[in-house]
């Protein structure tokens, strides 16, 4: 079927959504956080496999420790969401497999984050 | 959705040789996409050996020698002949380029294929519909706004302000860079593409125009500007050797800046 939408109108579209500078600051603010953080998750890695379980249970609970960990185990899965998202964007252009895989994006990071987070405090929290 | 595949009625097929003629001097071969709207038939690739020898050294020159000589039907669009207009603006050995800029000598290999803009709608031949892509450069108001008085004589800019303007003011719109952009393939209908921001910039960083945050407004858009995520086709391509990349980078930073 033929559009008579002008040119302009097609180019405008929906106008400006006037955000977008959040997301962009978030996504960069994220990979800085993960910079020290990853190099630390490799030395914990490296830590927690020479110990026991107890020994693990023991490490983990120390207030700095536990609390890199968490912030590491949020941040990454914070990040893969919006790098996920982005891809989702870029390349789903059918609105319902889209709103679906968006969905599916969040619900899973969302998911594993939490997983992951909580984990680490019931076995720092819970003690040996 | 992104395509791997081009539609069945897109997929180009195997045309015509036009083998070079006798007692040519120096041939090298030119595979040129072809298609005809009213013959309702497939694109194809017509293959001409050319010979070089009897022709200037820009691939432009090769294209008026075999619509002259060879083949008349073969259709492009070209004017100045000298890297101003932007015309003939075309895809040359797999890089979006102007052809009356671009020798034959400098394409590698000895078969040169040459093809429409990537990704946008083929009118005949050579020429793409750029309808879109005028109305993308229009949509970023592309002229000065102020609402103070004009004042008696021109507007006042220092020579720093003016430098801030070199690097933007010589696009020339040849669509290089948006048809050379994946992002802008994914995504035309939405993403305004580097040659549409480069020019939102000039204005942006004009010192004489009063509507700098309204069209950061404009611009700041998931879509707008930020699907371009720096892959940088865009300056790799450029006939003019300019940055739109470096352009749209200027921008988002000047949003940070908004709110940092």
């Amino acid at each position: 079927m033929a559009s008579y939408r002008t040119p302009l109108s097609r180019a405008r579209g929906l106008g400006s959504a006037k955000h977008g500078v959040g997301h962009w600051i978030g996504e960069r603010v994220g990979a800085v956080a993960l910079i020290p953080l990853t190099i630390w998750a490799v030395y914990a890695v490296m830590r927690l496999a020479a110990l026991d379980y107890y020994g693990a249970v023991e490490w983990i609970s120390t207030p700095l420790n536990m609390t890199l960990m968490v912030l590491t185990l949020a941040i990454s899965f914070w990040h893969m969401h919006s790098g996920l998202r982005v891809v989702v964007e870029d390349y789903i252009h059918k609105t319902l497999t889209k709103t679906g895989l968006l969905l599916l994006n969040l619900f899973v990071c969302g998911l594993a984050g939490a997983l992951a987070v909580f984990s680490v405090l019931k076995v720092a929290l819970g003690g040996a | 959705m992104a395509e791997i595949r081009l539609p069945k009625n897109s997929r180009v097929t195997p045309g015509k040789h036009w083998p070079a003629p006798q007692g040519a001097g120096k041939v090298k071969t030119f595979k040129v996409y072809r298609y005809d709207p009213d013959s309702g038939q497939n694109p194809r690739w017509d293959t001409y050996d050319v010979d070089v020898s009897q022709c200037g050294p820009m691939v432009l020159d090769v294209l008026i020698h075999i619509k002259n000589t060879i083949d008349p039907t073969l259709t492009f669009r070209r004017s100045c002949r000298e890297g101003i207009c932007g015309s003939c603006a075309m895809n040359i050995a797999g890089r979006n380029t102007l052809a009356c800029t671009h020798g034959h000598e400098e394409c590698p290999g000895d078969k040169v294929s040459i093809s429409p803009l990537p990704h946008m709608p083929v009118v005949k031949d050579l020429i793409p519909d750029l309808t879109l892509f005028y109305a993308q450069y229009a949509s970023v108001e592309p002229w000065l706004k102020t609402e103070t008085p004009e004042p008696q004589k021109e507007w006042a800019q220092s020579p720093q302000d003016r430098e801030k303007l070199d690097g933007l003011y010589e696009c020339i719109l040849c669509a290089c860079c948006s048809t050379s952009c994946p992002s802008y393939w994914w995504n035309q209908e939405k993403y305004l593409g580097p040659a549409a921001l480069l020019h939102a910039y000039r204005w942006i960083i004009d010192s004489r125009d009063e509507a700098t945050g309204e069209r950061l407004d404009e611009l700041e858009d998931p879509f707008k500007l930020y699907r371009c995520h720096t892959i940088m086709n865009c300056a790799q391509v450029c006939p003019k050797g300019l940055n739109p990349a470096k352009a749209i980078a200027e921008v988002k930073k000047m949003l940070v800046e908004r709110v940092v």
